[in-house]
């Protein structure tokens, strides 16, 4: 089943979270991940969803979450060219035998160490979803105590110009 | 511009809208509202059951072809309106549902006679509202209007707390409201009606099939004309029964689950299907792999989301029915593509040998059949009668024997299937129109879901007949127990039912019985002349079945035919 990133446009109003999720529940579409927060204009935000299904389910699922009246716009991003990045911030075990090699990775994928204490490191990370399934696959044989992953978010990418 | 409390504005947008009926039952929180629905002349009918006036309201707006518009308190008041909210919201009819709310300050803390009805009827609702302020109170409840009635229609709820209608707010009336994120499609698309009349022209074995959205878009006369243009036979789903004239000699009668040998059979032979206004329910298709195996589909909805949903379509076309038809029958016209009678004749041959040598057919001996009764409402009523039923058997075999002719006369809960939907439906039928004959086909399962509304029929002396056919059984459940449950009748056993004639009677309207074949034309003929509200009880063949059968999950055209 195909992955399709779904970004809308609703008003920001009480309830519409729910009706977008319901629509979800409702019609047994499934929800891998959801992301939702205020855009420039306070009246309006964005929720970036990532769904599973082939193409009629995807259909199906841009349809129905145009007929909600709280939406304003539908773009599956999937087929079009976009930038997609999640950020989660992971909480690992760091004895001292292994400080110097979670450094290193964290240098080596480009992330930031937010959290020191003697037993651990909180590390923060942003990147595609491999990217973090990545780091995570380096971590966990290290001990990752916790995690928190946002979701992810995306845009399309701008047409390039034409250059002469 | 005028300061009024909510209650006022409430009444002042209920005018704007040409609202001259609300179908309410009062509470708490809403005594505010009933108080100043007194002093209107909007009628107020006061039913017995909140579900009821949820059901009147419905009732009344097909009847009418307007919004029906309900009026009950918070709590259990909106409790009871959920199942028929979501009968109006899969049958697409319009209605607002204003429901009382406990006051913002109270709104969360469980307070007497509290729901969040906004939460529970969000996936039962084409779209629903919380009013906070009294400010917003007008716009929304315009808004409400706007979007129950436009685009594939549907119940919209309004959840007025206590604070907000006792309080004040400056009025003045609202331009037509416009949702910049709401916008249906009402014009179809050129390129895909071009690409429909492609596949017309190609075809030579064609169907028409029907549905609601023919009704919603009062599209029955372009419907016949492009039938007669095409002079391609048509069938309906339930919801689309007087979309096509049912004395049509094109007409194949329903299709589906309970429909007729030929509209199935002609499914399972069509080259081309053109779908209008339908959305292709598991009650329609059977099972969806072997649906209309040899044909290409032409698919006319006006909600996107209704096409592709069940099964794929060659043609999609978004937009509403008449406009579709319209533009159809014209581009038919431009090319002069006209199919006469004799070019049709192979394929309209084979669909009469469906219907001579398996029509529909039961046998009358000593004791009533259900079939009968029906035969003989629709002869006597000379099928001008408006028919609301309720769920199951009586529903199906007032589809198949009473014939209609044009659109809203038959009324019945078709996507949900509401038990308790045809008393009351029948009584905003008769609401909306005073002067027609109104008749409430029942079974004596489901008129006992809201049998106490025979007291609103009573006060408001509105003369709607019940015709009910009594087997003493939940019987379309006991058919299914009879054929795939090896006469297991759990549960369906009804044998202690009450004296229907005699509970009529205490309610002060009249009640008849009969138990002979002899007996069903006298019984018939004075119930339906009475003056005031009549119930029929007609005790009919215990274990008559509805047939044909497609079983589900089975081809359409592999059908039980008794």
């Amino acid at each position: 089943m195909q992955k399709h990133t779904i970004s809308l446009l609703v008003d920001n109003e009480p309830g519409v979270l729910a009706r977008v999720s319901g629509l979800f529940s409702g019609r047994g579409f499934n929800i891998a991940s959801l992301c939702v927060a205020e855009t420039l204009d306070p009246s309006i935000s964005r929720i970036t969803l990532v769904t599973r299904g082939d193409d009629a389910v995807a259909e199906q699922i841009t349809k129905q979450l145009n007929k909600l009246i709280n939406v304003i716009k539908v773009t599956n991003l999937t087929a079009t060219a976009c930038v997609e990045r999640e950020m989660a911030l992971i909480k690992v075990s760091a004895k001292a035998d292994f400080r110097a090699e979670i450094l290193r990775m964290v240098d080596i994928f480009r992330c930031k160490v937010v959290d020191v204490s003697p037993t651990h490191y909180t590390i923060e990370v942003t990147g595609t979803a491999e990217k973090l399934a990545a780091i995570l696959s380096l971590l966990k044989p290290m001990g990752i105590k916790e995690i928190a992953r946002t979701g992810a978010i995306a845009l399309p990418r701008e047409k390039k110009q034409r250059s002469v | 511009m005028k300061t009024m409390t909510g209650a006022q504005i409430i009444m002042a947008v209920l005018k704007e809208e040409c609202v001259d009926t609300i179908f309410g039952f009062p509470g708490g929180v809403v005594i505010d509202i009933f108080d100043e629905l007194s002093r209107t002349d909007i009628q107020h009918i006061l039913v017995r059951h909140e579900q009821g006036a949820a059901h009147a309201a419905d009732g009344y707006a097909r009847a009418k072809s307007t919004v029906g518009v309900c009026l009950v308190t918070s709590g259990p008041g909106a409790t009871n309106t959920v199942s028929g909210l979501a009968s109006a919201y899969m049958d697409s009819i319009p209605v607002v549902v204003m429901t009382g709310q406990v006051p913002t300050a109270l709104i969360g803390n469980d307070a007497f006679q509290e729901v969040d009805i906004v939460g529970i009827t969000r996936p039962c609702t084409k779209h629903n509202y919380l009013v906070k302020r009294t400010e917003d109170l007008a716009g929304i409840l315009k808004e409400a209007f706007h979007v129950a009635r436009s685009g594939r229609p549907g119940p919209v709820l309004v959840d007025l707390p206590k604070d907000v209608t006792q309080g004040k707010a400056k009025y003045e009336p609202l331009p037509e409201c416009r949702i910049p994120s709401y916008n249906p499609t009402y014009e179809p698309n050129m390129k895909q009606l071009n690409r429909a009349i492609r596949l017309i022209k190609e075809s030579e074995k064609p169907v028409i099939f029907t549905g609601g959205g023919v009704i919603l878009s009062g599209a029955h006369k372009e419907l016949t004309k492009f039938a007669k243009k095409l002079n391609a036979p048509v069938t309906a789903s339930l919801m689309g029964l007087g979309g096509f004239p049912g004395t049509h000699p094109l007409w194949m009668g329903m299709l589906g689950m309970h429909g007729t040998y030929r509209a199935n059979m002609a499914i399972g032979a069509c080259d081309l299907l053109i779908g209008i206004g339908v959305r292709f329910d598991d009650r329609v298709t059977g099972k969806v792999s072997t649906f209309a195996p040899n044909a290409k589909i032409i698919h006319v909805d006006i909600d996107p989301t209704s096409i592709k949903k069940n099964i794929p379509v060659t043609v999609p076309i978004v937009g509403d029915c008449r406009a579709a038809l319209k533009g159809l029958n014209r581009l038919l016209d431009e090319e002069k593509v006209k199919f006469t009678k004799k070019s049709r004749k192979p394929w309209l041959d084979r669909i009469e040998k469906w219907k001579s040598t398996t029509p529909l057919r039961y046998e009358q001996k000593d004791v009533i059949k259900p079939q009968y009764v029906i035969e003989k409402l629709y002869e006597l009523t000379k099928g001008k009668a408006i028919i609301t039923t309720e769920v199951g058997q009586n529903q199906m075999w007032a589809a198949q024997y009473y014939h209609f002719d044009s659109p809203n006369r038959f009324i019945t809960s078709g996507g949900l299937g509401c038990m308790g939907f045809g008393l009351p439906a029948a009584i905003g039928a008769q609401v909306a129109c005073p002067s027609e004959l109104v008749v409430d086909v029942a079974g004596d399962g489901s008129i006992q879901m809201n049998i106490q509304e025979l007291a609103t029929a009573v006060q408001y002396k509105l003369p709607v007949k019940v015709v009910i056919l009594n087997n003493r059984y939940l019987g379309m459940v006991r058919q299914w127990q009879e054929l795939f449950y090896e006469r297991r009748y759990a549960a369906t056993d009804l044998e202690h039912g009450p004296d229907f004639a005699k509970l009529a009677e205490a309610y002060g309207a009249l009640g008849l019985k009969a138990t002979k074949p002899q007996e069903v034309v006298p019984v018939l003929e004075r119930g339906l002349k009475s003056p005031g509200p009549a119930m029929m009880d007609f005790w009919v063949a215990r274990e008559e079945g509805v047939y044909p059968m497609v079983p589900a999950g089975a081809s359409t055209t592999e059908m039980l035919l008794a």
